[in-house]
């Protein structure tokens, strides 16, 4: 076994609305920096044990699948580092 | 006949749903959702609140608590199931019902009465209304934006399991009359078959007579079909 850390990004899928960026990019702009688009996205770091990177990308691919993304609105990637 | 209202940890409109069903003389009983759903359960309240304080998503963790899974076989079985606010954000979730709800347009949390427009009035839900009639219920929520795919919408509304659009006391809908930018307007929809209901607003605000008005009384009558 070797020890892991995926880490899972969770992001509103384009096109879906997203108020608190929008929020916080008015924020920016009110203390005066420049830019064109800011987008958020959750991300979980997932400390797990695994026969493989591959064995442990599937266990963070199904985390995402069942609860850390909603299928509805997210789109998500996952990421395997040795730790 | 006993309709059980699941209380998860953070539900608060648990015991408003219990007063509001009493009044309306359908016997009803608060359910921790550890302890499981009583076998003999005539319908379902998931009810409104902040299960799991809002954490990951609005919904998200009590969705996956294992009543729901019991919860979905009596909604197959065809015993009415009602998701109010949070409860309509656990439905959504655990697969109920489809789409999403999530964060306002406005970013902020609202808490105001607002008309909703009756969009069929053959489910147990509203069968105390007419089609299109208006009615008037609170909301109170942060997260109540209905989201889900174009192609998703378009079936739904096709399949006509659109309940509630949000309008004017007109029954007109329109941005200024949509107070959390949901798709459509939609407030409020059906599952699979009709008697599985999940709605932002709170209709059992709007059931005792002391507090203001009763609108919302027809749709807790669904449970008394």
């Amino acid at each position: 076994m070797t020890a892991y850390t995926a880490t899972v990004t969770v992001r509103l899928k384009r096109g879906v609305l997203d108020p608190e960026a929008e929020t916080t990019a008015q924020a920016l702009e009110r203390l005066g920096f420049e830019l064109e688009d800011l987008r958020s996205a959750d991300r979980f770091e997932v400390d797990l044990e695994a026969e493989s990177a591959e064995a442990a990308r599937e266990r963070a691919d199904e985390m995402a699948e069942r609860l850390l993304a909603n299928p509805t609105i997210h789109d998500y990637d996952v990421e395997v580092a040795e730790r | 006949m006993t309709v059980s209202i699941v209380r998860f940890g953070g539900s608060n409109c648990d015991r408003d749903a219990e007063r509001a069903l009493e009044h309306l003389g359908i016997d009803a009983e608060i359910v921790w959702h550890e302890d499981g759903l009583p076998a003999d359960t005539t319908g379902v309240v998931l009810p409104g609140g902040f299960s799991y304080g809002d954490y990951l998503r609005a919904g998200a963790m009590a969705a996956r608590s294992p009543i729901m899974a019991a919860v979905r076989e009596a909604a197959a079985d065809g015993v009415p199931v009602l998701g109010v606010c949070n409860g309509a954000q656990v439905g959504c979730e655990s697969g109920l019902t489809e789409g999403a709800f999530t964060t306002n347009e406005s970013a902020r949390f609202q808490c105001e009465h607002v008309h909703l427009r009756v969009e069929r009035a053959d489910t147990p839900w509203t069968a105390a209304y007419d089609e299109g009639e208006v009615i008037e219920i609170p909301i109170a929520h942060g997260e109540g934006r209905y989201e889900i795919a174009d192609d998703r919408l378009a079936d739904l509304e096709d399949e006509g399991r659109v309940l509630f659009r949000y309008c004017d006391a007109d029954g007109e809908t329109s941005p200024e009359a949509n107070p959390n930018g949901s798709k459509h307007a939609i407030a409020g929809v059906l599952g699979e078959r009709d008697s599985v209901a999940v709605l932002m607003p709170h209709p059992e605000r709007a059931t005792l007579p002391d507090v203001g008005p009763t609108d919302g009384q027809g749709v807790l009558r669904g449970f008394d079909q």
